[in-house]
């Protein structure tokens, strides 16, 4: 029972991987950029709704529907004075300069957030903290129960766009083949700004939920950073529901290798894996089939 | 990365000058601070060099190149603490760090571009946590070494490496090995095409540049009194390495010294004016270097001479139509 207790909350933890891989699985997929700022970014909207529930008092959950805007305005800034001159490049100098970008920005925001919030670890208290549903001797926290869907819910919004919506239909056909896309009157800048304030507003949410469950401080970007590449390496690009279960993967190993190794290696292990799934397919993550 | 550079024999001997002039200061300047700024200048340079051959030369961004400038403090540190004369033990840190780099490149380097960069990142970090888990202990010097220190070999020991960073990297550039690098780093396939060894390019460039990094490692802790030994794994690292590389120059013989002179000295300067914010400021100031100006001071210095060459050539003389 201890070990399937584990599993789930590996799968709960996982939940919130599948989101923070959706931003950057998106990002990657339309823009050919590879942005390592993704943690800092779901650092930063950790922040946000924290500051949102201590300073104005709302339930986290209500949180997001301001931390999710205030994140999409923020990858504007972040396109129009960062990524918007990199996509301008090749696409393997394209990647390549937005690595650079990209591990410099997160340095930035780390020694920022250090700076203006203190290196503090911090997590949104609620009246529902301790609160648990029990399933057949599981115990299941309220809260991050709640996240789960949360996320779920969230990756299936941006699903209903991409499929549906006038302008995530040109961001998809922007992935596939941008010059195409421009041949068919797509504004292809246009597109990316969108997929890169959509991914940005994703990582946002990711942050807000893990403020709520878990905790954030400055020094969590790298580590997310590494969970949502190793979720898009795994689960691979184009699927955002792919992602998820991706990230419910991870969640889930991540907690059988902490029963087996002991809880300080269980990002070690995410990071084999990582390495392995890059070894394997060195052709690259997005080597469509 | 960069477009094709020749080696600049007026701007090595220079620097190789300057550098060794340094040498005078213990001679002449008694303070300590002076001494430790310049102990890091000069670790600085040669960590940049270090990176500066694979990335700079043979084109293959390392982001976890702080993996074995770690491997070589932590090495060093521990067999000098055991008992073994110091530079045996920078011998051995240097030697596990290049047998780490050898075993990385032999399966990281079917990776391509981004690809081996984030790969290598993703090494450091589980090598980092490892290193945190296992040796959580603070590693401070016995009373007895800390009662004999001085900085008068640190110094020249690390001015010793600088030099002769500086002299790897003018010499590599020189070489038959350099132009294959530089094929290599232009256009692997075109490199093979025209009968590069691609792989055995790479595979020396990371055994010169991880061995160099395991030395810095080496004088690293040679040099500390006490740290974390977890704390030279840590991307500050690599950044650092990548920064300095930067912002002197990507690929060039004296590039990374101009950047680390800049990168010290500004640092410094940053951290009397506010403290801890020179991570906030120079994280920015990189990435503008990287959209604007990819050369860094190398190329604006060159940009500048061609700017004046021009205006003192292509202005018509008075009279002359």
């Amino acid at each position: 029972m201890r070990i399937l207790q584990q599993l789930v909350l590996g799968l709960l933890l996982g939940g919130l991987y599948g989101l923070a891989a959706a931003g950057l699985s998106l990002i990657f997929g339309v823009l050919k950029v590879l942005n390592v700022a993704h943690g800092e970014l779901i650092m930063l909207g950790g922040y946000a709704a924290f500051w949102l529930s201590a300073i104005v008092g709302l339930d986290p959950f209500v949180a997001l529907a301001g931390v999710i805007p205030l994140t999409a305005v923020l990858g504007l800034v972040l396109y129009g004075g960062l990524f918007g001159f990199v996509v301008r490049f090749d696409e393997e100098t394209r990647i390549k300069n937005s690595l650079l970008v990209g591990f410099g920005l997160s340095l930035t925001l780390h020694a920022l957030a250090v700076k203006l919030w203190t290196a503090d670890e911090r997590s949104i208290p609620t009246g529902y903290a301790g609160q648990t549903i029990g399933v057949g001797g599981l115990v299941l926290p309220l809260g991050r129960l709640a996240s789960l869907a949360v996320a779920l819910a969230l990756i299936g919004l941006t699903h209903l766009f991409l499929a549906r919506a006038r302008w995530g239909q040109a961001i998809r056909a922007t992935a596939e083949d941008w010059e195409a896309a421009l041949l068919q009157g797509i504004d292809v800048r246009r597109a990316y700004l969108l997929a890169f304030a959509l991914g940005t507003a994703l990582a946002g949410a990711a942050g807000c939920l893990v403020a709520v469950g878990y905790s954030i401080s400055p020094a969590i970007g790298l580590e997310w950073t590494f969970k949502a590449l190793i979720v898009v390496v795994l689960a691979g690009l184009g699927s955002l529901f792919g992602t998820f279960v991706g990230g419910l993967v991870l969640g889930v190993a991540e907690a059988a290798s902490a029963l087996t190794f002991g809880g300080p290696y269980r990002e070690v292990v995410g990071l084999l894996i990582f390495f392995c799934v890059l070894i394997a397919r060195p052709q690259g993550l997005f080597g469509r089939p | 990365m960069t477009g094709p550079r020749r080696l600049d024999l007026r701007a090595t001997a220079a620097t190789l000058v300057g550098l060794a002039a340094l040498g005078a200061v213990p001679l002449v300047v008694r303070r300590d601070d002076v001494l430790n700024l310049g102990v890091v200048f000069f670790l600085a340079i040669a960590l940049a060099q270090s990176w500066n051959v694979i990335a700079g030369l043979a084109g293959q961004v390392n982001l976890g190149h702080a993996a074995f400038f770690g491997l070589g403090a932590l090495v060093t540190r521990s067999l000098w603490i055991a008992g073994a004369p110091v530079l045996l033990a920078m011998a051995a840190g240097a030697a596990v760090a290049t047998v780490a780099g050898v075993a990385l490149g032999l399966v990281a380097f079917r990776l391509r571009g981004a690809y081996f960069a984030i790969g290598t990142l993703a090494l450091s970090e589980i090598l980092r946590v490892s290193v945190g888990n296992v040796l959580a202990e603070i590693s401070t010097l016995p009373a007895a070494a800390i009662a004999g220190y001085r900085l008068g070999p640190r110094y020249y020991g690390a001015l010793a490496l600088a030099l002769g960073s500086v002299l790897v990297v003018a010499g590599l550039i020189r070489s038959r090995l350099g132009l294959g690098m530089e094929a290599v780093r232009e256009d692997e396939a075109a490199a093979e095409a025209s009968g590069v060894g691609a792989f055995g390019v790479k595979l020396r460039a990371v055994v010169v540049s991880t061995c160099l990094a395991g030395l810095t490692g080496g004088l690293f802790a040679y040099y500390h009194i006490s740290y974390y030994p977890q704390h030279p794994f840590s991307p500050i690292w690599t950044f650092d390495a990548v920064l300095v590389t930067f912002i002197g120059g990507v690929g060039t013989v004296h590039g990374p010294v101009l950047g680390a002179a800049f990168y010290v000295l500004f640092k410094e300067y940053l951290a009397v004016q506010w403290v801890d914010a020179h991570l906030l400021i120079f994280g920015a100031l990189f990435v503008l270097i990287v959209l604007l100006l990819p050369g860094g001071l190398v190329e604006a210095g060159q940009r500048i001479a061609r700017r004046l060459a021009g205006v003192l050539v292509s202005r018509p003389a008075p009279g002359v139509r």
